[in-house]
């Protein structure tokens, strides 16, 4: 931030620029000269990747946003015209709706990253709770965003989602009135989701620079989990890792574009191709994928907690699923102050290793059963996974602090890279070598 | 605070009364900055248009013995159902130590055989099953909701699933033996 020593620039306008605004220092320190443990896998892509979808959210969304018009009786109708009459209106609305998707795809991917590395752990935590809210201010950004269509999805996914905040005592109703600016999800609630859909972005922007901004603070942490000990164990940013992330986008990038062109439908629902009917409820509600795990969480709940044998209730199912829901994200908050396991890495920590596998697992099982009806066996498979998942955070993670093992540490990255000794990796032991 | 005692002992005095600045300062700024965001949280409520929409009126006249009808009333369906003798004895008749939300047949209608209730679900707010001949009615004869699978018995009561009250009853007058006003 400060004037301190500055390196001047050959190219003179870049130095006029530079020494009244030191943007150009900047840039070559942060993303050229950047110090960058040498060790990355692909999984430190997503950042990266998640930063190439925000920015293309954006600039669809701005594009779709000059043709749409949020009113309950022109939306869907606003839709079909981008689809079928503006100049590549398909086009960019399908990269809007799928990028969707891949922007979760991406990010979710990224939280397992942190998870697995234990990229959360001590001196990280801002990190990563900056990235919960990132995380947060995606779902609500997503959320309103699918409502715009005004299709039958739309309009019944606003109003089961906006009726979750009735679940709150006393206030519950008043503040799902605010929310709707009437007595049901109508055209003053699509109005002003509009609005919020246009804003948060934005919000997200900023939130997502500050996530960058503590990333340099405390750099990158790595597969193996150890601090960087000096030059030696670091590449810098530029060209190495521009190359590296470069290479994984466009692989990223080659996956969403098959699926906006050749199955764009394949990940939304046929029901929101029907206009809104406040009269009539579809089947089955389902949320966009991304969110079933976290409904099957909130579905989970069927029963009220209180006194056994009596009609003492302190917790209603309704309210109870309400709030496991959103514990499920707080959770994640708490996660970097449950977690005093001396290891960052999963590879140094072989219980939780499987644990944290299990967890991913657990999260597809919550995921395919949010997908489902609320009843048979997925209700009880549902209650169990979301146990597992709370169990994850609560039981088995300070367990892990008292008595799992921490496997040997290798002394340096660096030697970790070099040594062809190292157990499982062969990291670098050529054939020939081998033999 | 008077003159006297801060000549005695300027140091705590003016100690004191900056505390007591920084306060009212800072309390005036609270109510300013409150003052300011209540019109901008408050014109999120429902505005003046859309409370005039809020009576609606209904000529119960065709309703047949049996039959239901869905209307519309500050933009939410209301069921009206024209209830058989059968389906009023079956709800006076049952055990209020067998609901969760506990009220008898009695205190949900004005007169037995019109049913009047809010078509949403009391769980998230999707419209209930029920009121046509052909749509599935639950396991307690009256409504069921496919979204999260309550059921309602033929008072409109919760029996069974994650609903926590009884679909809800408006407010409403008959204006005639056969017209009523909701709102």
């Amino acid at each position: 931030m400060g004037s301190g020593e500055r390196k001047p620039f050959e190219n003179p306008a870049i130095e006029w620029v530079d020494s009244r605004l030191p943007i150009f220092t900047l840039i070559n320190k942060e993303y050229g000269v950047f110090p960058t443990p040498k060790n990355f896998n692909y999984f430190w892509n997503f950042g990266a990747i998640a930063t190439v979808m925000l920015v293309l959210m954006i600039l669809t969304g701005i594009t779709l946003a000059m043709h749409y018009t949020p009113h309950a009786d022109y939306a869907f109708e606003s839709v079909e015209r981008i689809m079928r009459d503006v100049n590549f209106g398909w086009l960019i609305r399908y990269m809007h709706a799928n990028g969707a998707s891949f922007f979760f795809i991406a990010v979710y991917i990224h939280i397992f990253r942190g998870l697995y590395y234990g990229s959360y752990k001590q001196p990280r935590e801002l990190l990563w709770i900056l990235g919960v809210v990132i995380l947060l201010l995606m779902m609500a950004t997503a959320f309103m965003g699918y409502v715009l269509p005004w299709g039958q999805m739309s309009f019944w996914g606003a109003t089961v989602i906006t009726n979750l905040f009735s679940a709150i005592p006393l206030v519950g109703d008043d503040i799902v009135t605010l929310l709707w600016g009437g007595f049901s999800v109508d055209n003053p609630t699509l109005n002003r989701f509009f609005a919020l859909h246009y804003l948060l972005p934005f919000v997200l922007v900023g939130v997502v620079g500050l996530h960058v901004w503590a990333l340099h603070v405390t750099g990158s942490n790595n597969p193996l989990g150890i601090d960087t000990k000096g030059p030696q164990d670091t590449l810098p940013f530029h060209p190495y890792y521009t190359m590296k992330d470069t290479f994984g986008i466009l692989v990223f990038l080659i996956i969403y574009v098959a699926f906006t062109f050749f199955m764009p439908n394949s990940l939304g629902h046929p029901d929101n191709y029907i206009p809104a009917d406040p009269l009539v409820t579809p089947a089955h509600i389902v949320p966009e994928w991304y969110f079933l795990p976290f409904y099957a969480i909130l579905r989970a709940i069927t029963f009220d907690v209180g006194i056994p044998f009596t009609d003492i209730v302190f917790v209603e199912a309704k309210l109870g699923g309400v709030l496991a829901m959103f514990g499920a994200i707080a959770l994640l908050v708490a996660l970097p102050f449950l977690d005093k396991h001396p290891a960052r890495s999963a590879r140094f920590r072989p219980w939780f290793k499987i644990a944290v596998l299990v967890l991913v697992l657990d999260f597809f099982i919550l995921m395919v059963c949010g997908g489902k009806p609320a009843e048979g066996l997925w209700v009880p498979l549902a209650q169990v996974a979301t146990l597992y998942y709370y169990a994850f955070f609560l039981v088995l993670i300070p367990l892990f602090n008292k008595f799992e093992p921490r496997l040997d540490l290798p002394p340096s990255i660096h030697e970790a890279v070099l040594s062809c000794c190292s157990k499982k990796k062969q990291c670098c032991s050529h054939p020939t070598e081998a033999a | 605070m008077s003159d006297t005692t801060q000549q005695d002992n300027p140091h705590g005095e003016e100690g004191s009364r900056r505390d007591f600045l920084y306060l009212t300062a800072a309390a005036f700024g609270a109510v300013g900055a409150g003052s300011v965001a209540w019109p901008l949280i408050h014109q999120m409520n429902p505005a003046a248009d859309t409370l005039a929409l809020s009576t609606t009126e209904v000529d119960l006249t065709p309703i047949e013995k049996g039959q239901a009808i869905t209307v519309m009333w500050r933009g939410k369906p209301v069921f009206i159902r024209h209830r058989t003798e059968a389906e009023i004895e079956a709800a006076r008749n049952t055990d209020l130590a067998d609901l969760r939300d506990k009220q008898t047949d009695e205190d949900r209608v004005q007169k037995a055989e019109w049913l009047v209730m809010v078509g949403i679900c009391t769980h998230l707010g999707c419209v209930p099953l029920g009121q046509k001949p052909s749509d599935i009615k639950g396991e307690y004869n009256g409504w069921f909701c496919p979204c999260h699978g309550s059921h309602y018995d033929e008072s409109g009561r919760i029996r069974k699933g994650p609903a926590p009250t009884n679909l809800a009853v408006p407010d409403y007058t008959f204006l005639t033996d056969t017209t009523i006003r909701i709102g």
